[in-house]
């Protein structure tokens, strides 16, 4: 936090945790008691090499098994380290020397408790800046550049909660990504508890645990929310504030939220990693109201040029970090989004990704690369790999294809379809969100004027 | 071939294609959490769409998403007629 070294999160959690308000985090094994964590007092085993002091200074991996450990670790290290870099499980083990060179990774951290004392006095404490992986791309996972300030700041300025109101959050996703994140420091900095969910838990089972706890307010992507919906234990819960993002929020999901629980505030909002948070809709509708450009509100301003949605606010990454730290934001302070938004009336609605990104239920898709997997099938001419929308993922790959000689002969008795041949090609050598779910035979795809394959955008 | 038989036909092979174990289907068998995960479920309605012509998932105007194998079933066999 550039010029306010004297705040930290451990900091903020003791501004704000009253001990007798017993807030806590917990997973599906463990209950950690937030007042506990707030004190400058030793919480920790002191035996042993000091591993919190060893980390003064250093830039610091945070590569912990679990999302809870990750979450004590950020509370003990933070004005600790110089930098904290938040590794989410999902980053491919190949990527890692990238990662701790771009990062000047001096220190790695796997396991939780660490020895040692907690929170450093106000005078020890340094602005830690903290850094975040966007979400699964190809190639290089970009980091991107926050500080506590960025992250959490709208925070404390917009959400400070009344006397006696000590929501009980219940997240879908991982903090170790933007979005978790978002809950997890809403929920030390502005109040409350929060329940984690564990890795590989079904969600019917998360959402029996979250309703045992009590639960108040939900967040998750509309895929979370669509998976959630299909279960019997959707009805487990009670919500009084229910919250989507990540994805493009369909009027489907709004409309079945909204029957499943009438009681609930439902909100859906628009944030990304580098952008920050950029604003909430809760009138029930998908999209957003054209009357958020130019004064977005939740101190952010929001414009369109060219069709895509740009963002300017204090939320805003530094930059992405690669060595050095790249700007993001133009010249005049806007993040360019890379989403395409069309106006219909007085709203707007997303209509995919400039670069053609798909996003199936969060993970993302580059249409080139499957492309270039099917075109190496030997009975495949030319393909093009486009998304179509999908009620349960939001999103899916599909293909066309053009295939060599005559795609009605005869196969060989016995032999599988064409299609069918090219899936399991496609099985072996991509990761299975990015395997088409259809493919259709077309006799020919159009090729642009610029000699490229035609592809439909908004 | 029928609605019924086409969906589980489909979901046969779907579970097949991701090397999920799948119990024997049953109306009563919640489809998630029973061996199958939301991709696998997503391209099972992308099949059907290409297979049987319809999606009723944007077009029911029934507020509730299908639990069961059953009602996945009946979703279909509403919109295919």
């Amino acid at each position: 936090m550039p010029g306010d070294g004297g705040i930290c999160l451990s900091a903020l959690l003791r501004a704000n945790g009253a001990p007798a308000s017993r807030r806590f985090v917990a997973d599906e094994t463990t209950r950690v008691d937030l007042a506990a964590l707030g004190l400058d007092a030793p919480h920790l085993p002191a035996t042993g090499p000091n591993r919190i002091e060893e980390a003064r200074g250093k830039s610091v991996l945070l590569a912990l098994p679990g999302q809870l450990a990750t979450a004590m670790a950020l509370i003990a290290l933070d004005g600790v380290a110089r930098r904290l870099v938040l590794c989410p499980p999902d980053v491919p083990e190949t990527h890692m020397p990238a990662v701790l060179q771009s990062a000047a990774v001096d220190m790695v951290v796997t396991e939780w408790p660490l020895a040692g004392r907690g929170a450093a006095g106000p005078r020890e404490r340094q602005a830690t800046e903290w850094v975040l992986f966007t979400s699964g791309t190809t190639g290089q996972p970009k980091m991107v550049s926050h500080t506590l300030q960025s992250l959490a700041g709208h925070l404390r300025a917009t959400s400070a909660p009344s006397a006696g109101d000590t929501p009980l959050w219940c997240t879908f996703y991982d903090i170790r990504r933007y979005g978790g994140l978002q809950i997890l420091l809403r929920a030390l900095v502005a109040g409350g508890s929060l329940v984690l969910s564990c890795a590989g838990e079904p969600p019917a089972a998360f959402l029996a645990r979250a309703a045992a706890a009590g639960a108040t307010h939900f967040l998750g992507t509309p895929s979370h929310w669509r998976r959630a919906l299909m279960t019997d234990a959707a009805h487990l819960i009670a919500p009084s504030y229910v919250r989507l993002s990540g994805e493009v929020a369909d009027q489907m999901i709004l409309d079945r939220l909204r029957a499943t629980y009438p009681g609930a505030r439902i909100v859906h909002a628009f944030a990304a990693t580098e952008a920050g948070l950029a604003f909430e809709v809760d009138d029930g509708l998908a999209g957003f109201p054209a009357s958020l450009i130019g004064s977005g509100g939740l101190h952010a301003d929001i414009d369109v040029r060219d069709g895509a949605l740009l963002v300017r606010s204090a939320r805003a990454a530094a930059g992405y970090l690669d060595g050095t730290v790249t700007r993001i934001a133009a010249a005049d302070g806007f993040v360019d989004t890379g989403d395409i938004v069309v106006r219909h009336a007085d709203r707007y609605h997303f209509a995919g990704r400039r670069d053609g990104t798909v996003n199936v239920g969060g993970q993302k898709v580059h249409p080139e690369e499957v492309e270039a997997v099917i075109n190496r099938h030997p009975g495949v001419r030319m393909s093009l790999v486009r998304a179509r929308s999908n009620p349960i993922t939001g999103a899916i790959v599909v293909a066309d294809i053009v295939v060599f000689g005559d795609a009605t002969a005869p196969r060989p008795a016995g032999a599988a379809s064409l299609q069918d041949d090219v899936r399991a090609f496609c099985r072996a050598h991509l990761a299975r969100h990015k395997v088409p779910a259809s493919i259709r035979i077309v006799p020919n795809l159009d090729i642009a004027a610029s000699g490229k394959l035609a592809r439909a955008r908004a | 071939m029928t609605v019924r038989a086409t969906v589980e036909a489909t979901i046969v092979a779907v579970a097949g294609e991701h090397a999920k174990a799948l119990p024997p289907l049953t109306d009563d068998l919640p489809l998630l959490d029973s061996g199958l995960d939301s991709l696998c479920l997503a391209v099972i309605v992308a099949r059907l769409e290409d297979g049987l012509g319809v999606d009723p998932f944007s077009t029911s105007e029934e507020a509730v998403l299908p639990v069961t194998v059953g009602e996945f079933v009946k979703l279909y066999e509403d919109a295919a007629h």
